[in-house]
């Protein structure tokens, strides 16, 4: 137990937990959306995102950015940024909805079990894993780095660097525009309505088919982003990178209340911020056991989520 | 001429109609290949053939018929069968691990999965306790294997006591997320702790010790896995026969009534939590036993013969065969031990299309490939409320679905 340690870097952990956290929490905003919807853990939206952190990797290749490429600055900087996020969002979402036509959508017109769909999901994980491990091979492949890593200032002891602050900015400026989507438009209206009782949705004239679609886009569209925003800070991937991320942003979207698309930051961000406090206490190797032990305790005690399960409101 | 108004609207509806005509047969000419794969499939129903053909046998046919079967399987590692052989790894090595530790361990998942509806997403944890437990007990305290047998399958049920009991109030999804994150915490666990030998694991387990039977001379080496093979094909069917017994007796029609509907089910009186508690705890020793008998024939284990993957595995194969029906349990677990073993040629895309052959399996037969006939009479009940109508997965499956999570 390292107390010192922890209160040493109390602040430095902190923004880097917050930091790993907005990742994960829009990572969790596409489990928490499709598991509102259709109550199903999708399961291979952790290779939703490893497939936006390789394609943020070719946008950058296609670009004509070699992987030892020197930092960029200015102007430079943001129109790489975007366009590599544009793709890796593109990307993602695309197989999303692919997913959600060829993995699941046939499952639903059965009226098959939700066990059926969680193995169709599984089976559609590792497909696409094993896609990307032979398509692009087994190793590590490196990332250029776009921004220089700049230390921009010291705020209470901890090193404010540019990466960290273009994540967080990013992912919560996301995680508002949903939020504000899900909120006032029609579509959004659709998706509330879906999550809180489908039968009586479909009878009120949504197309629950239309909305299923979009709430998979979105996912995928919000995965995608933090593939770019993963790549942005630890600089390479791989063909199972999203297991980890994928394991802890579920574990987020319980933690806020699945189905709560607030819930998944929140969620998001504690799971980043107890991760990295208990990794400073006990050592770094048991780091995500703090997570998953965290978990097992958040449930026990309040089996809902801390803000409660609901799209809206969920389930009554 | 001008055309009335209900004339353009006759006209924009049939303009409509032959638009919607047209994608329909669109669409039709892209499914019918598929569809009628998955109809031939079901007219031809091999799994329904088979038990009704069983089931039409008299009682000695049946135990000659199982009797005849045992044997067979009892004396399959003497042969290289041509087309089923192996190529690229030992037929009786791979008749040990991977399908018979799989059965092992699906029949066990099957427990859990099948007759109690609790969705366990790190049954691997329990497979790693025992093996574990044979590792440590074996080389530090130098027990016999029979002797820390019955220990790994103490130990793993007692973890899976200590798990089920905080958790097994949760419902559906929020307990598949947290035995996922016991599965994960085990394996940390077993990586971080150097005392246990950390990631490089524990080597020189002990065989066990060889036996004199009047037909053969077991000797357990590290270069003949055929005694092994019949070691767990023993256990298989000391399993299979137990859980028999448990499905057919008070407990498994507690299990059945708690996975069509658990509130129902406490309501009438079925102490609910004690029977799930119970099926965790019968489920995991089951995969403590497994646990033990991998670690006895393989030598050394390493953290990393627990992933998450084999969970997975696992539970594909109940699904894949037949949740709750053991015969296609068993089935399923040979057919997802073996298929990557026999196409090992394909290395590099063998898990690629076995993921592939699980989603189309989904789409085309989500009962599995024998499915208990219980589950089958549920599947074929349509009168259930929220029918196919709304085409939403929550929706439809409201009624029947095992796995609902608890209302907050």
């Amino acid at each position: 137990m390292h107390f010192a340690g922890l209160y040493h870097q109390f602040f430095s952990l902190t923004f880097d937990g917050v930091n790993i956290g907005a990742i994960y929490g829009l990572i969790a905003l596409g489990y928490t959306l499709v598991y509102g919807v259709l109550r199903l853990i999708n399961f291979a939206h952790s290779e939703i995102f490893m497939i936006g952190t390789f394609f943020a990797l070719f946008a950058t290749r296609w670009m004509g950015i070699p992987a030892t490429a020197a930092p960029h600055t200015g102007i430079a900087v943001a129109l790489i940024f975007v366009g590599a996020g544009l793709v890796a969002a593109a990307a993602s979402g695309t197989a999303a909805v692919v997913l959600e036509r060829i993995a699941y959508r046939p499952l639903r017109r059965r009226g098959a079990s939700r066990l059926a769909a969680l193995i169709s999901a599984i089976g559609a994980s590792l497909f696409l894993q094993e896609l990307f491990a032979y398509w692009q091979g087994r190793d590590f492949i490196p990332f250029p780095r776009i921004a220089r890593k700049a230390h921009l200032a010291t705020v209470l002891r901890a090193d404010v660097r540019s990466d960290k602050v273009i994540i967080i900015v990013t992912a919560v400026v996301m995680m508002i525009l949903l939020d504000r989507f899900v909120g006032l438009t029609r579509l959004g209206r659709g998706i509330r309505a879906v999550a809180q009782d489908a039968e009586t949705a479909a009878l009120m004239g949504v197309d629950i088919d239309r909305v299923v679609t979009t709430t998979f886009l979105i996912g995928g569209l919000m995965a995608g982003v933090a593939g770019l925003l993963f790549m942005l800070y630890y600089e390479n991937t791989v063909f199972n990178v999203g297991f980890l991320p994928g394991i802890k942003a579920f574990t987020a979207a319980v933690l806020g209340g699945i189905g709560n698309i607030r819930g998944a930051l929140l969620g998001g961000i504690l799971l980043g911020l107890l991760e990295n406090y208990g990794g400073a206490l006990f050592g770094a190797q048991w780091k995500d056991i703090c997570a998953f032990v965290v978990l097992v305790a958040v449930l026990m005690f309040r089996p809902t989520g801390l803000l409660g399960e609901s799209l809206g409101r969920a389930r009554v | 001429m001008v055309a009335t108004e209900e004339e353009a609207l006759s006209a924009d509806v049939s303009a409509r109609v032959r638009r919607l005509r047209a994608r329909a047969h669109r669409r039709e000419l892209v499914r019918l290949p598929l569809t009628a794969l998955g109809a031939g499939w079901r007219r031809a129903d091999p799994g329904g053939r088979t038990r009704r053909a069983w089931d039409g046998l008299p009682r000695p046919g049946r135990w000659a018929l199982a009797a005849a079967a045992v044997v067979g399987i009892y004396i399959l590692p003497n042969f290289h069968p041509p087309v089923i052989n192996t190529p690229g790894s030992d037929f009786a090595s791979v008749l040990f691990f991977p399908i018979g530790i799989y059965v092992l361990a699906a029949l066990g998942l099957n427990v859990v999965v099948g007759f109690a509806g609790l969705l366990d997403l790190g049954y691997v944890a329990f497979v790693a306790i025992g093996a574990y437990t044979m590792a440590l007990l074996g080389t530090r305290v130098h027990w016999n294997f029979w002797v820390i047998l019955p220990f790994g399958i103490l130990f793993a049920a007692v973890s899976g006591l200590l798990l089920g009991a905080p958790t097994l109030r949760l419902r559906g999804d929020y307990l598949a997320i947290v035995t996922l994150g016991f599965g994960e915490i085990i394996h940390n666990t077993a990586n971080n702790l150097n005392s246990i030998g950390g990631p490089r694991g524990i080597s020189n387990i002990p065989h066990p010790p060889s036996i004199n039977t009047p037909f053969a001379h077991l000797r357990y080496v590290i270069l003949d896995p055929k005694p092994y093979y019949w070691l767990v094909v023993t256990f298989i069917i000391l399993v299979v026969l137990a859980v028999r017994r448990l499905e057919r007796s008070r407990v498994g029609r507690a299990w059945t009534a708690i996975r069509e509907d658990e509130d129902a089910a406490e309501l009438m009186g079925v102490p609910t939590f004690k029977f799930k508690l119970w099926a965790f705890a019968i489920g995991a020793s089951v995969g403590g036993l497994a646990g033990v008998l991998f670690a006895s024939k393989v030598i050394s284990i390493t953290p990393d013969n627990f992933v998450f993957e084999f969970s997975i595995l696992f539970l594909a194969a109940v699904v894949l065969g037949g949740s709750g029906n053991q015969a296609g349990v068993i089935l399923g677990a040979v057919v997802v031990g073996y298929l990557p073993e026999r196409f090992r040629s394909f290395e590099s895309t063998r898990y690629l299309w076995f993921g592939a052959v699980l989603v189309v399996m989904m789409i085309f037969r989500p009962q599995g490939l024998l499915p208990a006939k219980r589950r089958e009479a549920e599947m074929r009940d349509t009168t259930k409320p929220g029918g196919a109508m709304t085409g939403s997965l929550g929706a439809e499956v409201y009624g029947e679905d095992e796995f609902e999570a608890e209302d907050a």
